[in-house]
């Protein structure tokens, strides 16, 4: 199939096959890679602008080395250092970068929505890294891909995802590209953090995670932010670690060949204990590896399609 | 001659004398009379519907402070041009209209630019903070018809009992934007349901209405002040007005068309026309609605028409501010749902909920036919076909949802005082 879109701003709107055709690509240039370092000139002559409204370093860092090892050239704004902390507006600040010749916008935003935003606005491409609780589409093809990679398969894959799933935008890119390859979803965690309308959406959901332990292929762990705890969605760190994180005696009742999964930066001893972090069963850090050649796939694609014509 | 009009042969509908029937109405030096006026402009109305001038009793007008999303000028040229003659001014202005100054300042505005009638609401609390009492009686000397704090709500119950006790005094109804600030508090952007969920945005969910419709119900109970719940939303508040309503508390609610036209599906691509407070609910609420339309619960309608300037609205959905245009599409939304799509209830009805009830919450001396009150009249085609086209609109702004949407139903001529201030095709 041909890729056709010059803008990933969500999963929700890719088809299983778009997304097969990401971690495929994906999967190329992981093999080529491996063999050192290798540069493409895919994306030479062409401008990356890294917009990060809100902070990051993983997720920008690794969009700049995949757009590099594309040969693109790379410009990072933050958003204290732009004119947006001057009151102008994204759009303003989009369309300035675009008549500077950026040929593709990787932005993270606080705002939910905020990608599409522009890619409906722009000529060039848009790539979402994070839009507020909505979605982080490369965040879901990556874990999908380690998901294949180790499991061989993602259809009939039973994942439990654990945590803060309301104001995850990594649990939404999970969810869909998990449901479009046929995986079955899980959604663990309090139920306030939980919503019910989840389950319309093809996934089951649980309260207890004893219950589904041991019948996870995979366990992908969210980060819990403390700022949830003082709007009262739950009691405290202590309380949620003691019903929902991943301690050593937890990771003894995962299947022997279960994936344990964090897509960073880990609260070592809330939702995940150190010594199964850095356990045998963690594929965390081939996460931030496989990160790097999906965004390389979603940046070759989106790079290579042309600008819309003027209407 | 001026102010004066003969309109004839029309199927004349005036609910507040239970008058239906084809005949004709008179208007002399601005007031009905009983019979043709010599030299008055002549109105040929055989096939249209006339009845009293519509009211819209919930309108953002944006004067003072606010003029590049409206004027009173153009706020009253969009009125003329969807059929209504009396608009009631919320008092969310720049500065909030908290003041008998603010209030004349409209008034005179309005008389030298205003192509309908204009009455004033004053702001329930100082700066709408909801913390103290704004100068309600002076603003009632000053000719204000209702107290709100619209856009906002009063979460201090205390103060509100004390506001509801005040207004008493001067026989002033209190109109209330009913929205929990804990439940939906600032951050609340659409109805928490499965759209808010895989969209991302924080929910304003039902209970967050329902629950201050409950508490106006309480407050009008105990003061014997009339309350007004605006822009209702949710299937609950339904339910709990109609309860109210039967023990005889003086709670009374309004609906607007974008409630019943729209679901919070329509949020799946972020666009900033569709976001509004209270946000698009469900399809169940909708038929909730439909019910309290169809069985008298709710008995008045009203747009909440909320120009932005298309800077405001362009922006990433979390940024941009809440509202919609309603006065040019309103005539139309509500033919075409309650009249035609739903069959909810018959054109006297709809008319009456337009004109003699909230003339009558408000204690205007309008939205009747009656001999010897001011010749406000709209001619309405209620199966006429036509197509929203927001370009051609009289507002100064352009957010609406409905650009494109073809609707049955349409005001095709508007009399103020005996002058015709709007008729299609002019």
């Amino acid at each position: 199939m041909n890729w056709t879109r010059k803008d990933l701003h969500a999963l929700s709107v890719l088809s299983a096959e778009e997304i097969n055709l990401v971690l495929d690509t994906a999967a190329e240039f992981k093999g080529v890679g491996q063999r050192r370092l290798k540069k493409f000139p895919s994306l030479r002559g062409k401008t990356l602008v890294n917009l990060f409204v809100e902070a990051s370093t993983r997720t920008r860092t690794s969009f700049e080395l995949a757009a590099v090892r594309l040969s693109a050239d790379v410009v990072n704004i933050s958003a204290s250092a732009s004119s947006l902390s001057k009151g102008e507006s994204l759009k303003d600040t989009a369309k300035t970068l675009e008549a500077l010749a950026a040929d593709l916008i990787v932005l993270r935003h606080s705002a939910a929505g905020s990608a599409q935003f522009l890619a409906e606005r722009l000529r060039a491409g848009v790539i979402n890294a994070g839009d507020g609780s909505h979605e982080h589409p490369t965040q879901g093809l990556l874990d999908v891909f380690t998901i294949r990679e180790r499991l061989g398969r993602v259809a009939g894959v039973k994942v439990g995802i654990v945590g803060d799933i309301r104001f995850s935008r990594v649990a939404r890119s999970n969810l869909e590209a998990l449901t479009k390859l046929g995986a079955e979803v899980i959604l663990i965690g309090p139920s306030t953090l939980v919503p019910r309308e989840f389950a319309r959406s093809g996934a089951r959901i649980t309260h207890r995670l004893d219950d589904v332990l041991g019948e996870l292929d995979v366990i992908n762990l969210l980060r819990i932010q403390h700022e949830r705890q003082r709007a009262g969605y739950f009691p405290g760190t202590g309380e949620y670690a003691s019903f929902f994180g991943l301690n050593a005696a937890r990771a003894r009742r995962l299947k022997p060949g279960a994936l344990v999964m964090h897509p960073g930066p880990i609260n070592r001893g809330v939702e995940l204990d150190g010594s199964v972090a850095d356990g045998p069963q963690s594929v965390i850090l081939d996460q931030v590896t496989n990160g790097l050649a999906v965004r390389m796939a979603v940046l070759y694609l989106c790079g290579s399609v042309p600008p819309p014509e003027d209407s | 001659m001026k102010k004066s009009i003969n309109i004839r042969g029309g199927r004349v509908i005036d609910p507040a004398s239970a008058r239906d029937e084809v005949s004709d109405v008179y208007v002399a030096d601005g007031l009905f009379t009983s019979s043709p006026v010599e030299g008055a402009v002549e109105v040929d109305a055989r096939g249209l519907v006339v009845c009293p001038g519509l009211i819209d009793l919930h309108v953002h007008l944006r004067e003072p402070g606010q003029g590049a999303k409206e004027t009173i000028e153009t706020g009253t040229k969009a009125a003329a041009a969807g059929g209504f003659t009396s608009v009631v001014a919320m008092p969310n202005t720049q500065p909030v209209a908290d003041h008998p100054g603010i209030i004349a300042w409209m008034q005179e505005r309005a008389a030298a630019v205003g192509v309908v009638n204009v009455f004033t609401t004053g702001a329930i609390t100082v700066g709408s903070q909801g913390e103290q009492l704004a100068p309600i009686g002076a603003m009632a000397a000053a000719g204000i018809v209702a107290v709100t704090d619209d856009g906002r709500c009063v979460q201090n119950h205390e103060l509100m009992r004390r506001a509801a006790e005040y207004c008493g005094m001067f026989g002033l109804p209190v109109m209330d934007h009913c929205q929990d600030a804990s439940l939906a508090g600032a951050d609340a952007l659409m109805h928490e349901g499965y759209w808010s969920t895989m969209l991302g945005l924080p929910g304003w969910p039902r209970m967050a209405e329902e629950i201050i419709v409950a508490r106006d119900a309480l407050l009008a109970e105990a003061t014997g002040t009339r309350f007004h719940c605006q822009h209702l939303s949710a299937a609950g508040s339904v339910r709990i007005l109609r309860e109210a309503r039967a023990r005889g508390i003086p709670l009374s609610g309004e609906v607007c068309p974008h409630h019943l036209a729209l679901t919070d599906e329509a949020l799946r691509d972020y666009d900033t026309n569709f976001k509004m407070n209270p946000p698009l609910r469900e399809q169940t609420d909708i038929e909730a609605l439909l019910g309290g339309i169809a069985d008298g619960t709710i008995d008045i309608l009203a747009t909440d028409h909320a120009p932005h300037a298309p800077y405001e609205k362009e922006v990433e959905f979390s940024a941009a501010p809440f509202g919609i245009l309603g006065l040019e599409t309103a005539v139309g939304l509500f033919c075409e749902l309650l009249l035609h799509h739903y069959r909810a209830i018959e054109l006297p009805a709809l008319i009456a909920m337009l004109t003699a009830n909230p003339a009558r919450l408000l204690g205007l001396d309008r939205g009747t036919l009656a001999i010897g009150r001011p010749g406000d009249v709209t001619l309405l085609d209620p199966a006429r076909e036509w197509q929203v086209d927001k370009n051609a609109f009289a507002s100064k702004s352009r957010n609406t949802p409905f650009h494109g949407r073809v609707l049955r139903g349409q005001a095709v001529r508007t009399v103020v005082g005996g002058d015709t201030v709007w008729a299609v095709d002019s």
